[in-house]
């Protein structure tokens, strides 16, 4: 049983890196609300949603245009992703400023269900639209980056087998990359994200000290909106299909990792997602193996699940969290 | 207009006219025309109506029984929609029961349960499975299929099954802060769906995808429930059962702890409120009257399988308390009503006169906006404008409110003319 384990591992590895990289991504978006305004934001799955439909809209456009052919695809991804990321950054500002401004001081319950009601409309709203222009809301972009690279992890030992990715996951990898340590640097060293983390800590405070806090706020839905659509852009890319429900399960499983990494942590939020990436694609490939054939790759969203009620009981402030008491 | 309801305002007699003529009218509408979904909507109206007059209590439901025992199944009887206006009585009714469960836990306990559907889950699978031949698979003794007759059990075994899970959920669960409770109950109803789904192997259980078929009718005495008209007179018993249940424990120790808990924790226990106790006791009982109803619908549709019980549903429920008033048992009933009746004959209705239209060329109308495909997003709009606008809901919960002095020294009966209501602050922040 461990050789075939050990056989599957470098796979694993890849695609759960690739996985784990979206979901730390959208986790940032989860965490970053959190911090600054303790809500769970369940839109933000939904611009995720809506950033993979925005890039993959323009792509088939661009490719009906002739664009795609006629400049590097690099250049033409990098174009969309600039594009969706300030969309669906505006987007989630609207957001924040229609359904949840309204609300900063009415009981947490409350702005929930208000976020809950904005998760459906976006999901209903972009199945409209494409059902609308195309007849059909399951979407299909046009296939970039499909070269296939082999690592030869058998040259290595013989126990392993050889990993295969596609030029995708490299560049998916790498845009993720690129984002997180740009948001690490934007929050830690420059004005705006000692601000960020100033409201975060004691928003009336930080008024006091002429931080303008409404703008900080929409500063914070809007990069964590850009960056959760951007991601969409490169989920698009990596996995080919996309349907308007696709954010509501995959946002779940990134505010599982943003509790991970101890919500309202940045860094934890990055390592949480990574680490969940990787622990769901081990239990894809290795759960029946490991039951004895009782649990199928199908009990992969409960794995992820189980993590997350695991996690709240016996460590509610996350791997990298600090606990917080409450106070009276 | 305002003058007139003023007039109308302390003139018991003008409101029980004014009421008889209504239901008088709209049954002879319906009993004449029974094609009319108007009418029967107009009908239902009715009990609104009801509710806002100033009848004594005891009269008002003594006038709604009549209404719906009598009047309802009778005049709509004898046209060709009868079955399916029964049908979406029914259903209305199962609505209306889990709506309230989920208004205990949501509205008087303050917690945000976002996979309610489970426990629905639960016990239609808890019936189904024992009602087919499906537990002759696990079972190493007795007969499979039950008979009908069991169905009477099962309404009970179904309810602490339910209640059962409730509480394995709750405890792990409601040591987490209020926001962290509605992602866990989220991914909790996404589990048992992936659980029922699958759990065809190793063992078949729930003979997954494919669903339990041919479930068995409720029976007894040899006479079968096989029609929508015979399972609305089960499922208006059980809600008779649910509203009274929900309406003592709303005023009693434990409902005004649930109060307490949801305007603050902290204050609540160091009041001496056992928390854990409290919010698991909320879990079970909502959760309790959802594995009921689930058990009965199984037995009606003689189907259960796993795409019934999707996060859609959890939420439509959820949008019933919310529109109705969170913790307000009118409300939520009222929620549930219009909600039921929305999704199943005004979305459909409106889609098929729309396709006609475009039919005939009048308006051409792309088939992705049909509004029977809407759900969501009509669904999404209701919880914002709700929660932006009007967070209290469309009937407002009330609290008794007691005068201090009277307490103290009044008789029994001079207490009870004493009782006024007010509105339920918890949620007008």
């Amino acid at each position: 049983m461990l050789a075939e384990i050990l056989q599957s591992l470098p796979q694993v590895l890849v695609d759960g890196l690739a996985l784990g990289a979206i979901y730390a991504v959208i986790a940032l978006g989860y965490t970053m609300v959190y911090g600054i305004l303790e809500l769970i934001n369940f839109a933000h799955g939904e611009i995720f949603m809506t950033g993979a439909f925005i890039g993959v809209a323009m792509l088939i456009l661009m490719t009906g245009m002739g664009w795609l052919a006629a400049m590097p695809a690099i250049l033409a991804l990098i174009l969309v992703l600039v594009v969706t990321s300030i969309l669906t950054g505006f987007m989630g500002v609207g957001i924040e400023r229609m359904a949840y401004r309204p609300l900063r001081n009415s009981p947490k319950l409350i702005t929930l269900i208000s976020a809950i009601g904005v998760s459906f409309l976006l999901q209903d709203l972009v199945r409209f639209i494409t059902e609308y222009k195309r007849g059909n809301y399951i979407l299909t972009g046009p296939s970039m980056f499909n070269e296939q690279f082999a690592i030869k992890f058998s040259s290595i030992s013989s126990s392993f087998s050889d990993a295969f990715f596609k030029t995708s996951t490299l560049i998916l990898i790498i845009s993720v990359v690129i984002m997180m340590v740009g948001l690490d640097f934007f929050v830690n060293k420059t004005k705006w994200g000692m601000a960020m983390r100033a409201v975060a800590q004691d928003r009336e405070t930080a008024s006091l000290m002429s931080i303008n806090v409404n703008k900080v706020i929409s500063l914070t839905f809007f990069i964590g909106s850009a960056l959760g659509g951007a991601t969409g852009v490169l989920f698009a890319v990596q996995y080919g299909t996309i349907d308007p429900y696709i954010g509501f399960i995959l946002g779940l499983k990134a505010f599982t990792a943003a509790v991970l990494g101890g919500i309202g942590n940045i860094r934890g939020a990055m390592a949480g997602g990574i680490m969940l990436g990787l622990l769901e694609m081990f239990a894809a490939a290795n759960l029946q193996l490991l039951t004895g054939g009782i649990l199928g790759a199908e009990y992969k969203d409960v794995f992820a699940f189980a993590i997350l009620i695991i996690v709240l009981i016996f460590k509610p402030e996350g791997l990298f969290g600090k606990a917080v008491t409450e106070k009276v | 207009m305002h003058k007139l309801t003023n007039k109308l305002k302390g003139n018991k007699l003008a409101q029980i006219i004014l009421l008889v003529l209504y239901v008088l009218v709209t049954s002879l509408s319906l009993y004449l025309a029974q094609a009319s979904v108007t009418a029967f909507l107009l009908l239902l109206f009715s009990l609104l109506l009801l509710y806002y007059t100033e009848l004594p209590d005891r009269l008002k439901w003594v006038i709604a029984g009549v209404v719906l025992i009598g009047v309802i199944p009778f005049v709509s009887s004898t046209g060709p929609g009868y079955q399916s206006y029964m049908e979406v009585a029914t259903v209305v009714g199962i609505y209306v029961a889990m709506a309230l469960g989920l208004n205990i836990v949501v509205g008087l306990a303050g917690l945000l349960d976002l996979g309610f559907v489970a426990f629905f889950a639960i016990g239609a699978y808890t019936y189904g499975i024992f009602a087919t031949g499906q537990a002759a698979n696990f079972m190493p003794f007795g007969d499979f299929p039950l008979s009908g007759e069991s169905f009477w059990i099962f309404i009970l075994i179904g309810c602490f099954v339910a209640a059962l899970f409730g509480v394995l959920l709750g405890i792990p669960v409601l040591r987490v802060k209020g926001d962290y409770l509605a992602i866990v109950t989220l991914g909790f109803g996404e589990i048992i769906r992936i659980v029922f789904n699958n759990l065809d192997k190793p063992v078949n259980i729930t003979n997954g995808a494919m669903g339990l078929a041919s479930v068995k009718p409720p029976e007894i005495f040899g006479y079968q429930f096989v029609y929508p008209n015979q399972f609305y007179f089960i499922v208006l018993a059980i809600l008779l059962f649910v509203i009274l249940a929900v309406r003592r424990f709303e005023y009693s120790r434990i409902g005004r702890s649930w109060k307490a808990v949801r305007e603050n924790e902290i204050a609540a226990q160091s009041m001496g409120i056992h928390l854990v106790r409290t919010k698991l006791l909320a879990f079970a009982i909502g959760a309790s009257f959802s594995g009921m109803m689930g058990v009965v619908f199984a037995a009606k549709q003689t189907f259960v399988d796993p795409t019934s019980f999707t996060l859609l549903e959890s939420i439509t429920i959820l949008v019933m308390v919310i529109l109705g008033g969170m913790g307000s048992v009118p409300g939520v009933i009222l929620g549930a009503a219009v909600i039921t009746i929305l999704n199943l004959q005004v979305l459909t209705e409106v889609t098929n006169y729309l396709n006609q239209l475009s039919l005939n060329g009048v308006i051409s109308f792309p088939e992705a906006l049909a509004p029977a495909k809407m759900q969501r997003f009509i669904f999404g709009a209701i919880l914002i404008v709700f929660a932006i606008y009007r967070p209290q809901g469309l009937i407002p919960a009330k609290n008794p409110v007691f005068d201090e002095e009277s307490l103290k020294e009044g008789s029994k009966k001079h207490r009870k003319e004493q009782i006024t209501v007010e509105p339920d602050k918890g949620f007008q922040a």
